[in-house]
């Protein structure tokens, strides 16, 4: 196990290890039609995987052939279309719980997103555990989408919200962390993976410390889930959110996974078809997991399309990803740091895929529209972690991220763009 | 260059690099902030009113060389115009850096340096922060928003 891969690796099969597999760059870019394309006559340098990946072929074809054999709404025909399209559905969901390692499908909700699943927890777990002068731990390294709906409910439930603080290098205080857990905490909602600063935290660790003290957590994937193989069993949290755009699938689909034991104690949260038992005007009785959260027709062609990319990512291997981008990553890290006036934001030592920097005198957005015309995407801006910007004390950076399908020639292509902003900038 | 030299004109990076007029007031007759959600750009414009007329104009804030120049050309351009041209001049600025590409724009003397502005319409919201917080300031308005 690499010390990136947080989890347990999926075996092959029991007792026998896998093949070490090796990223074949050259027949991955051939899967992935949009990177044929130019931009302002360049070939297309994607770096803002962070914010949302391609898509392989793969998953294009499994969404259009399923609008073209297949569409019906599901769990309510009896006729042939409806009942391939819930059979359909149903093994999207069996993908994603087995890409997970979650003990059982009933386990996995889909949502619109990550921000979808984070909200989901707030409105139900959060309005049934959270009272007056309770409190919610988050961290300083989060995404708004991990802070927002806390704030929310706090507001809501004239709660606390309590923020865990991260050092110089955007590492997690673990021990401030732990001080900050307390009786009244009712849970802990922290990110695998740090979007603005590339930063992994360590979660069974984390989750050791809550679950001592009874204090559920949630934990963010939104980032992690396609840079590392990932298994909420090994994890040992209680939720997980991921999204499905970020995994090179489409966008609207996302997925909660929760503890069977708690999603069914929790009450439903959107109302409406598909999530009910029984309706009455008196009085309506839930469906049985996931459906109690799932109200009204689903993204029935999302959650193919989402089957279809992670089929995608289990056909080149997350472990083979991985260890392809950690060696972008160190490549890239070295290569930018080479530029005058680069100041690295985010320096811990377990990262992933993610390189967020400044250039000296030279504001981030500038450095977005320049690389921009050599064809190099990057994110620039606060990232939506503003906390994270003040803790840094910069206004914004500029992001480079990376996926399953970049190369090192890139990288030198967003080196030598760096060299032209400091050139335009004299 | 090609179409970067169009928006990163050495006008604009002189006025990056050296911006007029950057400093805070002590007592203005106005002044409002103004902030732009997408990127964090903060800029606070301060004004000198006498009658009708601004007799100074000044700025302070953080934000990218498009945002920095455009609120140092402006602070220049408002010394010694009445609060009608003012209003004028935002309007006439608002056109230019807002009308299509392909169309004829009016020549705005030192301000049309900003006109490449055009080009990339992601950056427009950073040309036009400092002048929609001068209408904020003019209309006594604390803070503006550009979202």
């Amino acid at each position: 196990m690499t010390d990136l891969a947080v989890g347990v690796p999926r075996a092959a099969g029991a007792g026998q290890a896998p093949e070490p597999r090796v990223l074949d760059v050259a027949r991955v870019r051939a899967d992935f039609p949009i990177l044929r394309r130019q931009v302002r006559g360049r070939p297309l340098v994607y770096l803002d995987n962070a914010a949302t990946t391609q898509k392989p072929q793969a998953v294009l074809d499994a969404i259009t052939s399923y609008y073209t054999t297949t569409n019906a709404n599901v769990h309510r025909g009896v006729h042939l279309l409806s009942q391939l399209a819930t059979e359909a559905h149903d093994a999207a969901r069996e993908k994603v719980a087995t890409f997970f390692n979650a003990s059982s499908s009933r386990e996995i909700v889909f949502t619109r997103n990550s921000t979808e699943g984070i909200n989901l927890v707030a409105q139900t777990y959060g309005r049934w555990r959270v009272n007056e002068g309770d409190e919610v731990v988050i961290t300083a390294m989060e995404h708004h989408s991990n802070i927002v709906p806390w704030q929310m409910l706090c507001g809501e439930r004239k709660g606390h919200l309590r923020v865990a603080p991260i050092d110089d290098s955007g590492e997690l205080v673990l021990d401030a962390l732990d001080e900050l857990l307390g009786p009244r905490t009712r849970l802990l909602s922290v990110t695998h993976m740090s979007n603005a600063l590339g930063t992994i935290n360590p979660i069974p660790a984390i989750v050791k410390m809550a679950h001592a003290k009874g204090i559920p957590v949630l934990v963010d994937g939104s980032q992690a889930a396609y840079h590392m193989p990932v298994d909420v069993q090994a994890l040992g949290c209680d939720f997980y959110v991921a999204t499905g755009h970020k995994l090179y699938g489409p966008t609207g689909i996302g997925v909660l996974y929760g503890r069977a034991s708690l999603l069914e104690e929790m009450p439903p949260f959107l109302g409406g078809g598909d999530m009910i038992r029984s309706v009455t005007f008196e009085k309506s009785t839930w469906n049985e997991l996931p459906y109690k959260f799932e109200a009204g027709t689903p993204d029935i062609a999302g959650a193919i399309g989402l089957g279809a990319a992670l089929d995608y990512i289990g056909s080149i291997g997350l472990e083979a990803i991985s260890s392809h981008e950690r060696d972008l990553l160190t490549y890239a890290t070295a290569a930018v740091q080479e530029v005058p006036g680069v100041r690295l934001i985010g320096t811990a030592r377990r990262k992933a895929s993610i390189l967020s920097f400044v250039l000296e005198g030279i504001h981030p957005h500038d450095i977005g529209t320049i690389v921009d015309q050599e064809g190099v995407a990057i994110r620039t801006g606060h990232h939506c972690a503003q906390p994270v910007m003040e803790r840094f004390g910069v206004p914004a950076t500029a992001r480079a991220s990376f996926a399953m399908y970049n190369t090192r020639e890139e990288v030198d292509t967003l080196v030598s763009a760096l060299e032209r902003v400091r050139t335009v900038f004299g | 260059m090609g179409d970067l030299g169009e928006l990163y004109q050495e006008v604009i990076l002189d006025h990056n690099r050296r911006p007029r007029n950057f400093r805070r007031m002590e007592s203005p007759s106005h002044e409002a902030e103004g902030y732009n959600p997408l990127c964090g750009d903060r800029v606070t414009v301060f004004l000198q009113v006498d009658g009708d007329r601004i007799c100074d104009a000044a700025f302070e804030g953080a934000g990218c060389a498009i945002s920095k120049a455009s609120a140092s050309l402006m602070t220049d351009c408002l010394k010694g115009c009445t609060l009608g041209e003012a209003t004028d001049l935002f309007a006439r600025f608002h056109r230019m850096v807002t009308t299509s590409t392909d169309q004829e724009v009016e020549d705005l003397g030192k301000l049309s340096v900003l006109s490449g502005v055009r080009e990339y319409p992601a950056r427009v919201k950073c040309a036009s922060l400092a002048w929609h917080t001068l209408m904020a300031a003019l209309d006594r308005e604390t803070s503006v928003s550009t979202e």
